[in-house]
Order: structure tokens, then sequence, then C-alpha cells
């Protein structure tokens, strides 16, 4: 499996949600994803990037399409050094929520993605990667 | 700061989302218009989602707050014009909208509120026991 093109992009500001959406849909697009695929792409991303934003204190973004033999996906990575989750699977719990959400993010995200993991420790930030295969 | 224009046409206030929403402009849909129906005693909502490419949990939060505020307000809210795959993502992501009425467009919007704000007292009741 290899990385053939990727991005990153900063996600400091409720403005980098926005425009983090919009990032991974035209990426999307360019890799002809059916319209519910990128929907739901779209939407995972919206979750995580807030997330980053919200929870993490800020973070960044990669966007990387993969290619595995003749397979080709786009893999999301969010990156932050905020506090961290204690309890990832608390956290990954439908309506758990320590902020003003409906509890839906991580776990909503998981299940319109095909991969799914994270990784995060308490003081040292959180890392979540998703991948959704064509 | 940005934000959602808000229409009144009769009794009702009518909104088109046509911006991808970031989320303080949403936070700020939501005031604007709990004020708007306060000050102008309006009796239905019809947003107009069409346009919207996404609505993630946060977006379906604000949504199911306004139908909410609205209802409290003795207004009640319809949302319209929700695109399929944006249904799909949505009931997949583990929202399904509760109390928030939907339609299929704006027609069929204005006409669910037109319904709710029956029965004229006058008027002859032919629409049968309320199932």
């Amino acid at each position: 499996m290899r990385v053939r093109k990727d991005e990153s992009r900063p996600l400091r500001a409720e403005d980098d949600v926005v425009r983090a959406r919009q990032a991974v849909r035209s990426w999307a697009v360019e890799m002809g994803f059916s319209l519910v695929d990128q929907t739901k792409l779209v939407t995972a991303a919206s979750e995580l990037a807030r997330n980053t934003v919200v929870y993490g204190g800020g973070g960044t973004l990669r966007i990387e399409l993969l290619e595995d033999g003749a397979r080709k996906g786009l893999r999301l990575v969010f990156v932050d050094e905020g506090a961290g989750i204690p309890d990832v699977e608390t956290a990954l719990r439908d309506g758990y929520t320590t902020g003003t959400g409906l509890g839906l993010g991580l776990g909503g995200a998981k299940r319109l993605v095909n991969e799914f993991a994270i990784e995060s420790r308490p003081g040292a930030g959180t890392r979540v990667t998703v991948v959704k295969w064509k | 700061m940005d934000r959602i224009p808000i229409l009144k046409m009769g009794p009702f206030l009518l909104v088109t989302i046509q911006v991808d929403m970031h989320d303080r402009l949403a936070l700020s849909l939501q005031d604007d218009l709990a004020e708007r129906i306060a000050s102008t005693g309006a009796r239905g909502v019809l947003i107009d989602i069409s346009s919207l490419e996404i609505v993630d949990s946060f977006i379906g939060r604000v949504l199911a707050n306004i139908a909410g505020v609205s209802r409290v307000l003795d207004a009640q809210t319809v949302v319209v014009g929700m695109q399929p795959a944006v249904a799909i993502t949505l009931v997949e992501l583990g929202l399904s909208l509760p109390g928030v009425r939907t339609a299929l467009n704006v027609e069929r919007g204005m006409e669910l509120l037109r319904g709710v704000m029956e029965p004229d007292p006058d008027a002859v009741d032919d629409a049968g026991p309320e199932g």
C-alpha cells in the first residue's frame, strides 16, 4: 500500500472545519467516490475536525490518497496535542459527550468509514485515522 | 458577522441555508430565529436545507434545538429539501432528528404548516378523526 498524494491542513479555528470539509469533498470528488460515499466521508471529516478543534485545542488534518493494488482509498488523519481521551471505549459510545454535541461524533464517524483507528493518551493528544475505500 | 437571512411570509418565517455553515453561524441562526418568532408572532418556521451538502451531529442538534425552541414559542418548524445522500448519512450517523418535522420540498412543507394552523373554527371538519 502506498500514498500517492497527500496534503496537510491546519485545524485551529471553526472556519478550518469548514475548509477541511471542502478539501475532503474535493479529494473525494476527484477520486470518483459516489455522492453517498462523498457525503459520508465529508460528514465523518466534519465530526472529527470539530473534535480536533474543540476538544483537542487544535491540530492538523492530513489527507492521503492510498493505492493498494487496484484498490484506491482516502485516508484522513486528525492529530492534536490536546488533553487526550482518558477512556476511548466510553468516548466511542453513542450519546457520550463532554461538550455541546450529541455525543455521536466519534462513534458516528466510525460508522461512516471503512477503517477507524484512534490512539490517545491523557496529556499527549489524540490521533484519529479513518480510511474510506472506493 | 455573517447571518443567515430570515424572511417573513404571512404567518411563517422562511430560512434558506445556502452556505456551508460554520458552527457559530448555525448557533446565531438558532438565536435569531427565536427572536424573530417572538417579535413577529410567527406560527411556523420553514427551513430549506436543499443546498446543504452535509448535516453532521452539530447541525442536527441545531435543527432539533430550533424545533424545540419554536414549539415552546408556539410555532411549528418544518425542515425541507434534505438531499437523499444527506438523509442516508444522517441515519447511519445515528441521527434521526427527533422532534423535527420534515417534508420533501418547500411546497409540501408549506402545506404541512398550513395544516398545523387549522382547524379554522368556522371550517367544516372533513379531515376525519386525527390519527
